[in-house]
């Protein structure tokens, strides 16, 4: 055990990622910086570090997420750490035990980071308060989905080389979308204007006063942009009356390459995935020479371990670097 | 308070001096005293001092401070009977002797609902035996709390049950709920709805700006005013008294105002979370704060002061709803609606005579002597004859809230820590103290 010594590295503030919101850009761009070096690594074949060497992981779903669960397993693995995957299904939860119970469960095996993805927006404050360890949240409910803001920024940044001034359209399910609000906090902290392109029964209440410029016609919202974010439409939301078919979704807010073609020639096309092709984007452009949907993977992994080492670097202790 | 004012048993006759007498159902509101007897006012004014009282009389010196009629909370929900763990009659009786509250009416929502004449009489005498403030329930006005079937008006109302409500729930079915009040009508029976839209309800907290923001659902003000509309034109049709449970959005007003201005036997509630929290008071998902109706805006909470001063506002509740760990330390969209509110119901109300300039009379007739006249209590008032109800308190004490020291068996204050003007300290019930302030 090495003695606790203050580190002079330091990256955020606090002691968990919660959320954007609470991200001053200082902190955003150094998270950023530091997920630079991790692209790199990752591309080498050594890729195994000791960053978080003796420290466990442990990555809390209590909603199912294959792709975002495997990229903080991952990063986590790369760093060194001990991680251990908990999903938690619904059945467990209507036994009566809440989500505080679970967390205080794990919390009693000394983790240090625990990865939590819940659908009520709030779940990952409501733990922060009571676990002694870094909470990271990996989405909870339509709240925020803060390491995919950051990988989204990561990709543009890399692409384009910056995010100050750069329009973006984040076109879809805005109501219902934790990354939606996480990109519109961050976008706007970065300098660059947000455009929201939906329905109006996919837009919450006030969402402009977020700092975003609302369309509801995919021509006139996406008329030169510099990138352009496709949301998930979640298929039940046909029950609800939100929009009537998938079928009349694509034809007015699928992206397919006529209506792209509104946006700047070498413009971004962006999806966070998993995509339901033919609903609210077409395959030649997802799979088009301007998707960097495939890299927004790539980045995931180098995001997530960038925040797994900062947060880590605020535990007691340390980090090992 | 000198310690002989900590009385055993009904005392038979004691005379209250040196008081600022606050009592709107006389337009009282300036110095003096009152002398009780056999549990009720034998003589009230100006003219009643420890010189006039007759030296066999014992005298209490009020110092100065504040004497009113006590409370009526027109809204409290217990665990009795069904959810004992969150709150007994008995121990409500508790937070609502110290917070002042001297009748409070009980809503239906237990388990087994107050649907039936054999509940109401468990009530009052479950009341009668372990309460040492009077309960009066509301009896539900559809069976189990269901919606569509009616129950037996007639009988609750010989029972005991001084109104009818679904308390949490609004009768959504509009021909149901024109039925219901036709037939109350007959009885003269006050109809007390929770004004809310159920299908536009579905949400957690206000929806606007904040909700967006932290990802809630929302229930936007129109869920209020549909329904207060809807309501108010069957009221037209039936003739009946309604009242609306809780306002929580400024557009309510002007329908309130409107419907007065016709003649409807129309009136209104407020809880006093919505005259003194807001929508922003949530914070990062407190579910203290998450309540039904929700807290609005600044604006509509500033509405709702004016709704109280100009009177457009009958009545000022608690709306205590205790509900704990279990249901409390949740996720906010998973955790239940509702706060307690007794203990600190006199104290939050007192802060807006201070902060929007809301006379104290207004504040105190809205617990005192509009609540009596509305579901025809004796109490609510200092008239000499009237059941000696009252309570003393000090204007200039401030104090904390702190769970530790809140007599409910629930601690989801959404008071918790904030500092309070104005301290109830003595409250007596049928000439009887139930509770005095101790200082240590």
């Amino acid at each position: 055990m090495t003695p606790a010594k203050p580190r002079t590295d330091r990256i955020l503030e606090g002691q968990h990622l919660l959320g954007i919101e609470t991200l001053k850009l200082a902190e955003i761009e150094a998270l950023l910086g530091l997920a630079d070096r991790y692209v790199e690594l990752n591309r080498q074949i050594d890729k195994k570090q000791s960053t978080l060497r003796g420290r466990t992981q442990i990555n809390l779903f209590f909603e199912a997420s294959t792709r975002t669960q495997a990229s903080f397993e991952l990063a986590g693995k790369r760093l060194g750490a001990d991680v251990m995957n908990m999903s938690v299904s619904a059945s467990s939860l209507s036994k009566g035990e809440t989500v505080l119970d679970t967390a205080m469960t794990l919390n009693a095996m000394h983790p240090d980071i625990l990865v939590v993805r819940h659908h009520a927006s709030g779940a990952p404050d409501l733990l922060a308060q009571k676990v002694g360890c870094a909470v990271v949240n990996a989405g909870d409910g339509q709240h925020e989905h803060p390491t995919q803001a950051l990988l989204d920024a990561l990709t543009i940044r890399r692409r384009t080389g910056r995010i100050e001034g750069l329009t973006v359209a984040i076109c879809g399910d805005v109501a219902h979308s934790r990354v939606a609000r996480s990109n519109i906090i961050l976008l706007n902290r970065m300098g660059a204007r947000v455009r929201l392109v939906a329905p109006s029964s996919l837009l919450p209440a006030c969402v402009d006063r977020l700092g975003a410029d609302v369309f509801t016609s995919m021509a006139e919202g996406l008329a030169g942009v510099d990138v352009v974010m496709m949301l998930r439409l979640q298929l039940e939301r046909m029950q609800g009356a939100f929009v009537p078919s998938t079928r009349e979704y694509y034809r007015f807010f699928g992206l397919d390459q006529k209506k792209l073609s509104r946006a700047k020639p070498e413009a971004l096309v962006m999806h966070p995935g998993p995509m339901n092709r033919g609903v609210e984007i077409d395959s030649d452009v997802a799979d088009g020479i301007q998707s960097v949907i495939r890299e927004q993977v790539e980045m995931g992994v180098a995001v997530r371990m960038a925040v797994l080492d900062a947060l880590a670097r605020n535990l007691p202790g340390g980090g090992n670097a | 308070m000198s310690p002989d004012t900590a009385l055993r048993g009904r005392p038979e006759r004691r005379a209250y001096v040196n008081a600022a007498i606050v009592d709107p159902s006389q337009g009282l509101d300036g110095p003096g005293g009152l002398i009780v007897a056999d549990g009720r006012i034998v003589a009230i004014g100006p003219k009643v001092t420890a010189a006039t009282a007759g030296t066999s009389t014992p005298v209490t010196d009020c110092g100065g401070k504040l004497l009113f009629p006590g409370l009526i909370d027109m809204r409290v929900f217990t665990g009795e009977p069904g959810n004992e763990h969150r709150e007994t009659l008995a121990s409500a009786s508790e937070a609502a002797a110290a917070g002042g509250v001297t009748t409070m009416i009980v809503m239906p929502n237990t388990d087994p609902v107050i649907d039936d004449a054999a509940i109401v009489d468990f009530i009052l005498r479950r009341a009668r035996d372990t309460a040492i403030v009077r309960v009066a329930p509301m009896a539900a006005l559809t069976q189990g709390l269901g919606g569509e079937l009616m129950t037996e008006i007639g009988t609750l109302q010989e029972a005991g049950a001084v109104a009818l409500t679904d308390g949490r729930r609004a009768i959504a079915n509009a021909r149901i709920f024109r039925r219901v009040l036709a037939y109350a009508h007959d009885f003269g029976m006050l109809v007390v709805q929770h004004v809310e839209e159920p299908t536009l309800s579905s949400g957690v907290m206000n929806e606007g700006e904040q909700a967006t923001r932290l990802g809630l659902p929302g229930i936007p003000a129109a869920a209020e005013v549909i329904m207060l509309e809807r309501d108010i034109r069957l009221v037209e049709l039936t003739g009946a008294r309604y009242h609306a449970a809780q306002l929580s959005a400024a557009a309510s007003l002007n329908v309130i105002r409107a419907a007065k201005a016709r003649g409807l036997p129309v009136s209104c509630g407020v809880s006093v979370n919505h005259l003194v929290l807001n929508e922003n008071d949530i914070g990062a998902y407190r579910t203290f704060f998450k309540l039904s109706p929700p807290l609005r805006s600044e604006a509509d909470r500033v509405a709702l002061v004016e709704g109280v001063a100009d009177g457009t506002i009958d009545v000022i509740v608690s709306s205590h709803d205790p509900q704990n760990a279990d249901t409390k330390r949740l996720p906010f969209s998973e955790a239940e609606f509702g706060a307690i509110g007794l203990e600190t119901l006199f104290s939050a109300a007192f802060g807006i005579t201070r902060s929007g300039n809301v006379p104290l009379t207004r504040i105190i007739e809205a617990m005192t002597a509009r609540p009596a006249r509305l579901l025809g209590l004796e109490t609510g008032t200092l008239a000499a004859g009237a059941p000696a109800d009252f309570v003393i308190a000090d204007p200039d004490q401030t104090w904390k809230v702190e769970d530790s020291g809140l007599r409910s068996r629930s601690k989801n204050s959404p008071f918790e820590h904030h500092a309070l003007e104005g301290r109830i300290v003595e409250t007596v019930v049928a000439g009887e103290s139930v509770y005095a302030y101790d200082r240590r």
